[in-house]
């Protein structure tokens, strides 16, 4: 016997929060995962990443994965010698990786930047610098996304 | 005669059993999480500036044939959205009020619903009560349209055989799916809605309600959407308005 | 003519670092979504926003179908001397924005 709140989650059309890791099928996952290593390659070249300076702000529990606010901090004193030179935020799930690269610079006074990113699916957020020593910092955040509940189009 | 006043008395009290009390009454602002909250509180990053700023060249522009702006016969609209919508004949939402203005005064055609140009109007319009609270009365004009509007939040309806009060009276503040269920005032429209990635009036989200719990979904404007949005209204009476909001 | 916003502080003290935070209106269609029919939508997003301050550039951004619509983009720089921030903005099919504000440095 379907509990009530079980059936207006499926008859809305929408998925319940519990078993989100199984949604995405397996293959498609791999897929991803792959395009988002060779994304970050190409970033950092065969450079190590290591983590730490970096911080990055998402929220844990998403409203809705269509906009979600998302700020990169980067511990740095930004200057001629020292200095961040790029940010590059990329997703776990999303359909391709990247989601935005940004350049800075001594003038820029500190190495904060704020968006609002799309987030396809229940994974990581991962923001990566390059340091003008050459050197690549990382940080990540496991976020969990889920459907609204009920939408606009309905269901064909 | 004097059982039948009591019965009526515990069936009358039965009917509005379900209803929020008015000090229970929260915004959907505060069922949001603090990074959505921050999206709407700051003005300078709410998306809804974009219309916002649309709305205002809107509200300076002369009009074609009569080359009347509406800024020629208004010189303020500050407390006007907190009083829609009026009852004139009918109720009549400020939607179709901007739109009367502009073909009876205006000389110029109305505004499509949902168009943009009319959220960015209503959005600079309902901008300027913000902070007011709503201010519709329940009284001899108002009365029966707002009966009408109750009975359809009360009213089980579509395959789901929901009513708005469902959700929305008895079950607010719990989840369905991940979201979590509002009480649904409408304090904030015209809105930018996450899931619409976009600005959207009232009547949008009445009209996306109704799809979910597959209901038939009435047209823009219809006198039944209005008598709806004239209940909730009523039903936020007193409660801050917050134009542009943000939601999920 | 796009409608694009953006907010900098009117005057400020040299040296000191100030926020710009701009917004863009555009649907930022990912390529991803398909019509109720199954037709792929295609693509069509702002691809870059660059900030020149006396025409130097001082920001720069790519921007990929991940960005949500109405992008937001806010980020510092150091106030160095008055004159003219310029904001541009860059997109598919032939997408272009222009925005500048005067910043005054004391």
């Amino acid at each position: 016997m379907t509990s009530r709140r079980r059936f207006l989650a499926l008859a809305c059309g929408a998925f319940a929060a519990g078993e989100v890791a199984a949604q995405l099928d397996p293959n498609i996952q791999a897929l991803r995962r792959a395009a988002l290593e060779s994304a970050i390659r190409k970033v950092t070249g065969d450079k190590p990443v290591r983590t730490g300076k970096v911080k990055l702000e998402v929220p844990p529990l998403i409203d809705n994965g269509n906009t979600v606010p998302l700020s990169v901090f980067v511990d740095n004193p930004m200057t001629a010698a020292d200095h961040v030179k790029s940010i590059h935020v990329f997703t776990e799930k999303n359909p391709q990786p990247y989601v935005v690269s940004v350049y800075l610079g001594p003038r820029s006074g500190r190495a904060s930047i704020t968006t609002r990113a799309r987030i396809a699916d229940t994974g990581k957020v991962i923001a990566i610098a390059q340091l003008s020593d050459g050197t690549f910092w990382s940080d990540s955040v496991s976020v969990v996304v889920t459907l609204s509940a009920c939408l606009e189009d309905g269901l064909i | 005669m004097r059982s039948f006043a009591l019965v009526l008395g515990v069936f009358c009290t039965l009917l509005t059993a379900g209803e929020i009390p008015l000090a229970e009454r929260r915004s959907g602002y505060e069922f949001m999480s603090r990074e959505t909250r921050g999206m709407q509180d700051d003005d300078a990053t709410n998306p809804a500036l974009l219309w916002l700023l649309d709305g205002e060249a809107l509200w300076n522009r002369k009009e074609a044939s009569a080359g009347v702006a509406c800024s020629t016969c208004h010189a303020g609209m500050q407390g006007v959205a907190a009083r829609y919508p009026v009852v004139k004949k009918r109720p009549i939402n400020l939607e179709q009020q901007i739109n009367v203005c502009r073909t009876e005064r205006q000389k110029a055609p109305p505004l499509a619903y949902e168009s943009r140009e009319l959220l960015a109007l209503t959005a600079y319009v309902a901008r300027q009560s913000r902070g007011m609270p709503i201010d519709i009365a329940w009284n001899e004009t108002t009365g029966p349209f707002l009966s009408a509007g109750r009975d359809t939040f009360n009213r089980r309806q579509g395959q789901l055989n929901l009513a708005c009060a469902q959700c929305h009276n008895d079950n607010w503040g719990k989840r369905l799916s991940g979201s979590v269920i509002p009480q649904a005032h409408p304090t904030g429209y015209p809105l930018y809605r996450l899931e619409w990635q976009g600005m959207g009036s009232l009547q949008r989200r009445l009209r996306n309600c109704l799809t979910g719990i597959r209901a038939e979904v009435p047209a823009y404007g219809a006198p039944e959407l209005v008598e709806l949005e004239l209940y909730l209204m009523w039903r936020a009476r007193g409660m801050k308005l917050e134009t542009p909001a943000v939601r999920p | 003519m796009a409608r694009v916003v953006i907010s900098v502080p009117a005057s400020t003290k040299r040296g000191e670092v100030i926020e710009i935070k701009t917004l863009a209106a555009h649907v930022m269609e990912t390529g991803f979504r398909r019509t109720q029919t199954g037709e792929l939508i295609p693509r069509d997003i702002i691809t870059q926003l660059v900030c020149t301050y006396n025409g130097v550039e001082v920001f720069r951004a790519e921007l990929h179908p991940a960005m949500a619509a109405n992008p937001l983009l806010a980020f510092t720089t150091v106030a160095t001397e008055s004159g003219t921030l310029e904001f541009k903005w860059t997109g598919d099919n032939g997408y272009a924005a222009t925005q500048s504000a005067s910043i005054t440095v004391v």
